[in-house]
């Protein structure tokens, strides 16, 4: 009898993946809330890294009928003492072994293991971008066509003239057909002859020529090519998003950690969300800088405050890069709130007149120092400006955070999807 | 001296073919036993999670239950608290065994004694295997599975067909058939009927069927109640079957789902009764064979004692008292038993002689064995064969715990004279599936009323359904049936302890 021996190890993994995602899909809201629970109190590269989460069993029970109470039997082996006709104490030892078999009730939560993929997709999946008009139209794309060479089928619409007779050109060479002028030169050279031996020889030669040119055909469907195209998808619109971080002197670490939080989250929420999607990265003291995002979470820096130069910044490459018809603009500012009092004045004026038009959404963060609460500081001369400006209408979104912790509820509240009719667009 | 299957721990593809062959020798020469072809697989810890998820068969249709226990295994795994086991053995022929490739060769040679000689005689041979199961047919059936549920999956929607998925699981339990019908399954050619089935729908579908005016009902108030029940095959206790051929408002694709998973539920009901019989029989071979391959000097002394290590840790059996006691431990009460009854057979005392009269003393060992293994359950095995030596041994005892009663738990028999018959009944009832399992089937559907299902649960010694549960699959039940279920339980003198009463839910607008 054969006996077959298979090594299945490097069999594709992952077999029960499909499984699993469903089970997620089934448990989102549970492990939804387990996601957010468990990434408040740790770091933003761990939340990255994905863990381990608890949640509870209730919601993905499995029923099955089951009997319990009523008087049981059994048989159990270890007898040490007892004879027939003795009784156990109930709540002794004896009776507390016996739970009854099968009867799992015991497990109330379920723990277990979210990759780095599916947690932050979890993590990040009720936030969007507050869009007004613009955004549906960002995320979709209109199809370009392109040419992109030749192609041996497609519609007669598209032969190319000059490819097809450039190719019959060149298999007929290089197979040798006669030409036209030949066949007329040895025509005439007969009509002139006057040999019959050498006539009858041209005249073999003539015909030979002629079938020949007839087997060959002047353009045969091998040679006919037509112009292939390509269509490539092209985005219509776009969206940028400004991240202006304040990293004046007056912003303590813990500040300016709270400032880098908010903006890794910002950073992971936007490249995981939206293909579409450019992020510039402004940070300022008295003056402002352009920088890439190395520097940006990880560089030092120090200085005085002008919150105008960052906003006069965003203002010159939104001028230059981002032309606001075309561009969803985004802005999120996190600073102290500290601002050198003659600069209250441009930083409104740049605001209203130049900043605000053209962005979508603006969010400004002003973190604070921790431990201190919202009631026994004065409002900072940033957060009244914006107030007043909010006030008065303006599209401005604001909170204050002081806590690590806060961090997230507030990014959640600030990107939270809104329901409001016109935006219920299929995902 | 003969030649060493293996030196030392590692192994390769020969040295698995050697032991195969070896073990084999052994297997039919020695025990004679009668297997299937086997099919051995070498797989990694990830697809032994893999495998347990989908209760240890290769290929199985897509389910979020299969995910979470996937995840729940995973984590344990992880963690430390779980190992996976040694192997995985299939009731397929051919026989597939999966052998985990951490494991030592020793540890290779007790899994390849095990499940590719020991599970598959029983698989082969055992009376309710043969009766309940197609071993030729279940993979290519599990494959049809998988297709036709991701094929419904597509035309009518994932959420359609999880419903219908969730329901059928719910009711799993109480989708088999307990007594053998008119004929043995074929599962492949379930899986062409459906085919066929289909194709005739397809054919004869006319659409002007749809326009033709319906005469006036018929009235059905003249069907007696007898005839009712008989004509709805009442009563039933094969739910799912139940629902499959007499659910009003179910699409076809619907009935075949429950039909699938009446199917899968089928096929492992064999092995829910025979948990003790099937380990202790592979048990006993895997011990024969490889103390063969060490007295013969296949395998050396150090690997033996390996081989024995994990041997009786496979076979202890704790005490009640002890922390790790959870009931009785099916290799440790198989072996037991099988080697018992070797000792009664060839070294009979005179207790023996008196209690298993027909085979005391017989000397053919693997005659009697082949024999108690073809032909008993774990009920009837225990009921039969557990004999008062081996009462003393594992020192049994019979608890009696009535809630009633004040005093406590009354200790009802211990390993005594008066009390092995005793002890022995209560054991071999405890294995018996129609005692673990609650007693539920379809009484009567009110047919000329409002459709209400009518379930009885007939109550044993006053244990009655967790509520919870019985309501959640009560709701499974009426979404399928799609008017309302009650379910009555009734004790032994027809006195009803309870109803419950579910309506379907509606059904989301998106069908």
């Amino acid at each position: 009898m054969a006996i077959h021996i298979i090594d299945r190890r490097l069999n594709p993994g992952g077999k029960s993946l499909e499984n699993r995602q469903r089970f997620l899909r089934r448990a989102k809201s549970l492990v939804q809330g387990a996601v957010k629970k468990t990434s408040q109190d740790r770091d933003i590269k761990d939340v990255l890294e994905g863990g381990e989460v608890t949640i509870p069993l209730d919601g993905m029970h499995e029923p099955r009928f089951r009997r319990e109470g009523g008087t049981r039997d059994m048989v159990l082996p270890g007898n040490k003492k007892f004879i027939e006709g003795d009784y156990l104490q109930r709540s002794g030892q004896g009776s507390a072994k016996n739970s009854g078999p099968g009867e799992g009730d015991s497990e109330d939560a379920f723990r277990f293991v979210l990759s780095r993929d599916e947690f932050v997709d979890l993590f990040l999946d009720d936030l969007e971008l507050p869009d007004l008009a613009k955004r549906k139209i960002a995320q979709t794309e209109s199809e370009g066509i392109q040419r992109a060479g030749y192609t041996t089928s497609g519609s007669p619409a598209n032969i190319s003239v000059s490819r097809t007779v450039q190719l019959a050109l060149a298999r007929r060479i290089a197979l040798r057909r006669p030409r036209k002028s030949e066949i007329e030169e040895l025509e005439a050279e007969i009509a002139a002859c006057t040999d019959e031996d050498v006539r009858a020889e041209l005249v073999e030669k003539l015909e030979m020529l002629k079938a020949k040119s007839k087997r060959i055909p002047f353009i045969d469907p091998l040679d006919i090519r037509y112009r292939r195209f390509e269509t490539v998808p092209r985005p219509v619109a776009q969206a940028v998003m400004f991240c202006l971080m304040d990293v004046s002197g007056s912003m303590s670490e813990h500040m300016k950690d709270l400032a880098k939080r908010f903006y890794m989250l910002l950073y992971v929420f936007l490249k995981r969300r939206y293909k579409h999607v450019e992020i510039v990265f402004i940070r300022h003291t008295d003056r402002a800088e352009e920088v890439d995002e190395q520097t940006f979470f990880y560089g030092p820096a120090s200085g005085g405050t002008l919150v105008s130069s960052a906003l006069q910044a965003m203002y010159e490459i939104v001028r230059e890069r981002f032309n606001p018809t075309d561009w969803n603009i985004y802005a999120a500012q996190a600073s102290d709130g500290d601002n050198s009092y003659s600069d209250g004045e441009l930083t409104g004026m740049l605001l209203t007149d130049k900043i605000l038009p053209v962005c979508q959404f603006f969010a400004y963060l002003e973190v604070g120092e921790s431990g201190g609460s919202a009631f026994d500081l004065s409002d900072s001369s940033l957060w009244t400006l914006y107030e007043r400006m909010r006030n008065s209408g303006a599209p401005l979104s604001m909170r204050k955070v002081s806590e690590r912790s806060e961090i997230f509820p507030v990014f959640h509240d600030l990107f939270q999807r809104r329901e409001t009719a016109q935006e219920k667009v299929a995902p | 001296m003969t030649e060493r299957l293996f030196e030392g721990a590692d192994w390769d593809f020969h040295t698995l073919q050697r032991i195969t062959d070896a073990c084999e020798e052994l297997a039919k020469n020695d025990l004679g036993l009668d297997v299937y072809p086997n099919q051995i697989e070498v797989i990694t810890a990830e697809q032994m999670l893999d495998a347990y998820s989908s209760v240890g068969m290769p290929l199985f249709y897509k389910h979020w239950s299969f995910g979470k226990h996937f995840a729940f295994h995973e984590a344990s795994y992880r963690k430390g608290l779980m190992g996976l086991a040694y192997e995985i053995v299939i009731n397929s022929s051919p026989c597939i065994s999966y052998l985990m490739e951490e494991n030592t060769a020793t540890m290779q040679t007790l899994v390849i004694a095990h499940a590719a000689f020991g599970h598959n005689h029983f698989f082969k041979n055992n009376y309710l295997f043969k009766q309940w199961t197609d071993a030729d047919g279940i993979l290519d059936y599990l494959d049809f599975a998988k297709n036709y549920v991701a094929t419904c999956e597509e035309r009518y929607g994932r959420v359609e067909v999880e419903r219908t998925l969730d329901a059928a699981h719910a009711l799993m339990s109480h989708g088999i058939y307990r007594y053998p019908g008119k004929k043995k399954l074929d599962l492949r050619a379930e899986e062409k009927r459906a085919g066929r089935r289909r194709q005739h729908e397809e054919e004869v579908f006319n659409d002007l069927w749809r326009t033709v005016p319906k005469g006036a009902a018929k009235s059905r108030s003249a069907l007696s109640i007898e005839r009712r029940r008989k004509l709805l095959g009442l009563p039933q206790e094969n739910l799912l079957y139940f629902l499959e051929k007499s659910a009003p408002r179910l699409a076809p694709w619907q009935r075949e789902l429950l039909r699938i998973v009446r199917h899968i539920a089928q096929y492992f009901y064999p092995q829910s009764q025979t948990k003790v019989m099937n380990e202790g029989t592979a048990t006993y071979v895997h011990y024969r064979i490889l103390s063969k391959l060490h007295e013969q000097g296949r395998i050396t002394d150090g690997n033996f004692l390996e081989f024995l290590q994990s041997h009786t840790n496979v076979v202890f059996q704790p005490e009640f008292d002890d922390p790790r006691f959870s009931g009785f431990n099916p290799y440790a009460l198989g072996f037991a038993m099988m080697q018992d009854i070797e000792r009664i057979v060839t070294r009979p005392e005179d207790e023996d002689r008196e209690w298993f009269p027909d085979i005391a003393g017989k000397n053919d060992v693997m005659g009697v064995l082949r024999d108690v293994w073809a032909n008993y359950r774990d009920e009837s095995f225990i009921g039969q064969f557990l004999s008062p030596k081996l009462m003393r041994h594992f020192r049994m005892f019979h608890l009696h715990d009535d809630p009633e009663e004040r005093a406590g738990i009354r200790v009802d028999a211990i390993h005594d004279e008066r009390g092995f018959r005793r002890v022995r009944r209560e054991l071999a009832r405890q294995h018996d599936v129609g005692f673990i399992d609650a007693n539920i089937e379809v009484v009567d559907v009110d047919l000329s009323g409002d459709r209400r299902l009518i379930l009885h649960h007939h109550v044993i010694k006053g244990s009655q359904l967790n509520e919870t549960d019985a309501k959640r699959v009560l709701q499974h039940l009426a979404d399928l049936w799609t008017y309302d279920v009650s379910l009555i339980e009734v004790d032994a003198n027809d006195k009803v302890l309870r109803e419950y009463v579910v309506s379907p839910r509606p059904i989301p607008a998106a069908a």
